[in-house]
C-alpha cells in the first residue's frame, strides 16, 4: 500500500488525467453496451409475450420393447430401399458406397447416422418384389445378423404367409389400395405410401376396411407429420399470430432427370426377369416396356403425376397445421413443357384449392374476413427455391426447417407496435428454429443466412434423425402402445380426395366440387370420374 | 523496444486515438456477447471457407462454449487493455491473434464465397486492416503518455516520450 500511495504522489491533474482517462471511457462504453443489450432483450421479452407462441417438438413415440415385431415389405424399388433404411435394413451395396464416400468426404456422415439410428426392434421376415434382381439384392443383404427374410413372389403369398405382422408398402400408386385392403382383411398393420390411393372409389374402399378393423394401425407416409415445427406452427395459428389466412403457397421446384422421375432403367430388366402381369394389375394390358416398369410415375395408368406424388405432401403437410380438411373447389391447370418423353402426366401444374368457409380468426371487424385459397404451384424445369408461405392479414409464416414469422406492415393486430417501432416488419418477429437452445424473436441477416444454408441444425439429442424413421417408430410405437399414427386413414381419404380432385380438373379442365355433406365429388349426369382419371388419352 | 525519436503532440495524439478506438471496438463486441446468453460463434466457424477442419474442430460440441468464453474473454480484455493502457502490447498480439482468425474463416480470397458483409473486398478486408493497425500500435507503444503504465513507468528515468 505504501508503494502505491508513492505512486499516486506527486502527479499532477493533468498527470492523473493521462494516467486514468482510460477508466471512465471504459465504462461508459461498457454500460452502453449494457443498456443496449437489456433494450433490446426488453423489446424481444415484449413481442415473445405478446405473441405467446409455444414452441415445442412432437411428442416423442412410444417404447418398442416385447417381441420383435415382424415386418413384411412390397415393392423393394428407390423408396422401398428407403424405407427399409430408416426401418434399419440397408443393402450391402449401400453400405459399401456409403463406407467408400464417407472415407472420400468425412462431412459425409449419411453411414454414421445410419449406424446411430435406434433399433426399431423388428425383423425383416419377408419380402416380395417382382423384378429378380431387386428381390435378390435384398435377399443377399438381409439374411445376416440373425435376421432370416424370405421372398415372396406375389403379394399374396406374403400376407397369408403367417410370417409377418406389419407390412409397408412402397409399390406404384395403383397397386396401394389393392395390397393395403388385402393386408388388413387379413388382420396385418400398414404402412402404406402415398398418394394413399389411385382412384376415388378405392379411397372409399380402403376406409371402409379400416373402419371394419378399427384395432390395425394404418398409416401413410407423409413423414413431413414428424417435422420439429409444426406443433410450434399449429400453436402459432391457434394465438391468431397471422390473422385471417387469406392465402397459403405451396411450391414443388425440381429441375433434374431424377426430380422428373427419370430413373435408371436396370440393364437386367426383361419378361424373363420381371413379372410383368403382376406388374400392370389393374393397369391396360401393354406388352412389356422396361420404361413403364422403371419409370412408373410418368403415366396416369401407374402413378398419379404432380397431383399425387408431390401435391399430397404439401397439402397434407398444410393441412396438418391448418386441419382445413377437403377444399370446396379445386381447378388446375398445367402441361407436359419441360420433359416432352413421352409421358402423359404434366410436368408444370398449378393447383388452386378453395375453402370458402374456413378461417384461421381474424383481428378485424366480425364477418370481414373468411375463405381462403391453397394454391400449389409446381414445375420440374426450375429449382428455385420459392418456400411455403401462409399469408395472414396480420403476419406471413414461413414455413420450411425453420419457422419464420413477420409482421404485415398493414396489419391491424401490430399496428401500434409498427408504429412506435417495436416491430420491423422486415425482420421476423418470431423465428423457431428447432435445433437451437431456445427461441429467438429478432435475427440479424448473418444468422439467417447461416440457418438458410442449413449450417446452424442439430438435431434431436445431438443425432440427426430423418423423418422416415420417425414416421415409421411412430407407427410401430401405435401398433405396440395404442394410440392413432398422425397419418392415417382420415388424414389419408382428405390427401387422397384432394389430390384426384386436382387429376380430373387438370383432365377435364372444370373447377372440381366437393360435396362436404354426402362426401363426395360432384360429377356431372352420367360422368364417370375414376374413368376420367385413369384415362391415359387425356395428357 | 526502446524509442530513440520523439514524438511531437499531434503524433502521440493520433496514436493514442487509434489506440482507444480500436479498443472500444474489441470492448463493445464483447460486451454485447456477455449480455446475449444466445450468442455463439458457432456458426461463423462452422460455414468457415478456409482451413474448414480446423474452424469445425473448434466448433464442435465439445468444444464450442469453450471457444465461446474465450472468445468474449479476450475480446473484453483486449479492449480494456487498449483502452486503460495497461500491458497493450499483450493486448495487441492476443488482438492480432484473434483478428487473423477472423479473417483466416472467412477470407476474402479471389475465387473463395464472400458471404455477408456490407462491402466489397479483394484479399484485404477490415479484419486484416485492424489487425495491421494494431501491429503499427505495437511498433508505436503510448501507454506510458496516456494510460495506467504511466504510473509504473514514473519510477524509471524519463523517457524521451513526453
Amino acid at each position: 500500500m505504501a508503494t502505491d500511495k508513492k505512486l499516486f504522489k506527486g502527479l499532477s491533474r493533468r498527470d492523473l488525467l493521462k494516467t486514468l482517462g482510460g477508466i471512465p471511457l471504459f465504462g461508459v462504453i461498457w454500460s452502453a453496451g449494457a443498456n443496449f443489450s437489456a433494450k433490446a432483450k426488453r423489446e424481444r421479452n415484449l413481442l415473445l409475450e405478446t405473441l405467446n407462441i409455444k414452441a415445442s417438438a412432437p411428442p416423442a413415440s412410444g417404447p418398442l420393447s416385447g417381441e420383435p415385431l415382424r415386418v413384411g415389405l412390397i415393392g423393394f424399388g428407390i423408396r422401398g430401399e428407403q424405407l427399409m433404411r430408416s426401418l434399419g435394413f440397408a443393402t450391402n451395396e449401400w453400405l459399401e458406397q456409403m463406407a467408400k464416400s464417407s472415407a472420400e468426404n468425412p462431412n459425409d456422415k449419411r453411414l454414421e447416422d445410419f449406424k446411430a439410428q435406434e433399433n426399431l426392434n423388428v425383423k425383416l421376415t419377408a419380402i416380395c418384389d417382382i423384378f429378380d434382381a431387386q428381390a435378390e439384392k435384398a435377399l443377399a443383404s438381409f439374411n445376416s445378423n440373425g435376421n432370416t427374410c424370405k421372398r415372396y413372389r406375389t403379394h399374396l403369398d406374403l400376407i397369408n404367409s403367417g410370417e409377418v405382422d406389419a407390412v409397408i408398402i412402397a409399390t406404384p400408386d395403383h397397386w396401394h389400395a389393392p395390397m393395403a385392403i388385402d393386408a388388413i382383411n387379413a388382420g396385418l398393420h400398414v404402412y402404406l405410401e402415398k398418394p394413399m390411393t389411385h382412384t376415388i372409389q378405392e379411397t372409399y374402399d380402403l376406409r371402409d376396411v379400416c373402419r371394419k378393423n378399427p384395432n390395425i394401425k394404418l398409416a401413410v407416409g407423409h413423414q413431413h407429420r414428424q417435422t420439429q415445427s409444426f406443433l410450434t406452427a399449429q400453436d402459432a395459428i391457434a394465438k391468431n399470430t397471422l390473422g385471417h389466412v387469406s392465402l397459403v403457397v405451396t411450391t414443388t421446384n425440381r429441375n433434374d432427370d431424377n426430380g422428373a422421375w427419370q430413373y435408371d432403367i436396370h440393364p437386367d430388366a426383361s419378361t424373363d426377369t420381371i413379372d410383368w402381369d403382376a406388374f400392370l394389375g389393374t393397369a391396360p394390358k401393354i406388352p412389356f416396356n422396361a420404361e413403364h416398369f422403371f419409370r412408373w410415375r410418368k403415366w396416369w395408368a401407374y402413378g398419379s403425376g404432380l397431383s399425387g406424388d408431390l401435391l399430397t405432401h404439401d397439402y397434407d403437410r398444410i393441412n396438418c397445421v391448418l386441419k382445413m380438411g377437403i377444399p370446396k373447389y379445386i381447378t388446375a391447370s398445367g402441361g407436359i413443357y419441360t420433359h416432352r418423353d413421352g409421358r402423359n402426366v404434366p410436368d408444370v401444374m398449378q393447383i388452386n384449392m378453395d375453402f370458402p368457409d374456413f378461417s384461421t380468426g381474424t383481428s378485424q371487424e366480425p364477418g370481414k374476413e373468411k375463405g381462403m385459397t391453397l394454391v400449389y404451384s409446381a414445375t420440374l424445369g426450375n429449382q428455385f427455391e420459392r418456400g411455403t408461405l401462409l399469408m395472414g392479414h396480420d403476419a406471413t409464416m414461413e414455413l420450411g426447417n425453420m419457422l419464420t414469422i413477420h409482421a404485415d406492415p398493414r396489419s391491424t393486430k401490430y399496428a401500434e407496435l409498427i408504429k412506435e417501432n417495436k416491430i420491423d416488419p422486415m425482420v421476423p418477429i418470431y423465428q423457431y428454429d428447432p435445433s437451437a437452445n431456445g427461441v429467438d424473436a429478432v435475427t440479424s441477416a448473418t444468422a439467417k443466412y447461416f440457418a438458410n444454408k442449413g449450417l446452424l441444425w442439430t438435431y434431436r439429442d445431438g443425432k440427426r434423425v430423418d423423418s422416415t424413421f420417425l414416421h415409421i417408430r411412430e407407427w410401430m410405437s401405435c401398433i405396440r402402445n395404442g394410440g392413432e399414427p398422425s397419418c392415417g386413414i382420415n388424414e389419408g381419404f382428405e390427401e387422397a380426395i384432394a389430390a384426384h380432385m386436382g387429376g380430373l380438373s387438370y383432365k377435364i379442365g372444370r373447377r372440381i366440387e366437393w360435396d362436404h355433406e354426402n362426401e363426395k365429388i360432384i360429377a356431372l349426369p352420367g360422368e364417370d370420374l375414376d374413368a376420367i382419371l385413369l384415362n391415359n388419352d387425356i395428357t | 523496444m526502446s524509442l530513440t525519436f520523439q514524438f511531437t503532440k499531434a503524433q502521440t495524439f493520433s496514436l493514442v486515438l487509434l489506440r482507444i478506438l480500436i479498443g472500444w471496438h474489441f470492448l463493445y463486441e464483447g460486451v454485447i456477447k456477455v449480455y446475449s446468453p444466445s450468442w455463439s460463434a458457432k456458426g461463423y466457424l462452422l460455414s468457415a471457407t478456409y482451413m474448414e477442419s480446423f474452424f469445425q474442430w473448434l466448433a464442435s460440441e465439445s468444444m464450442i462454449s469453450i471457444v465461446d468464453t474465450l472468445n468474449i474473454g479476450a475480446l473484453l480484455l483486449i479492449g480494456f487493455g487498449l483502452i486503460i493502457g495497461f500491458k497493450t502490447k499483450w493486448a495487441i498480439i492476443l488482438g492480432i491473434g484473434l483478428l487473423i482468425l477472423y479473417y483466416l474463416a472467412h477470407p476474402p480470397f479471389p475465387g473463395y464465397p464472400q458471404g455477408p458483409s456490407e462491402g466489397s473486398y479483394w484479399i484485404v478486408n477490415k479484419n486484416l486492416i485492424e489487425a495491421a493497425a494494431l501491429l503499427v500500435l505495437y511498433m508505436f507503444p503510448t501507454e506510458t503518455s496516456f494510460g495506467l503504465a504511466r504510473l509504473f513507468s514514473k519510477s524509471q528515468p524519463e523517457t524521451p516520450n513526453p
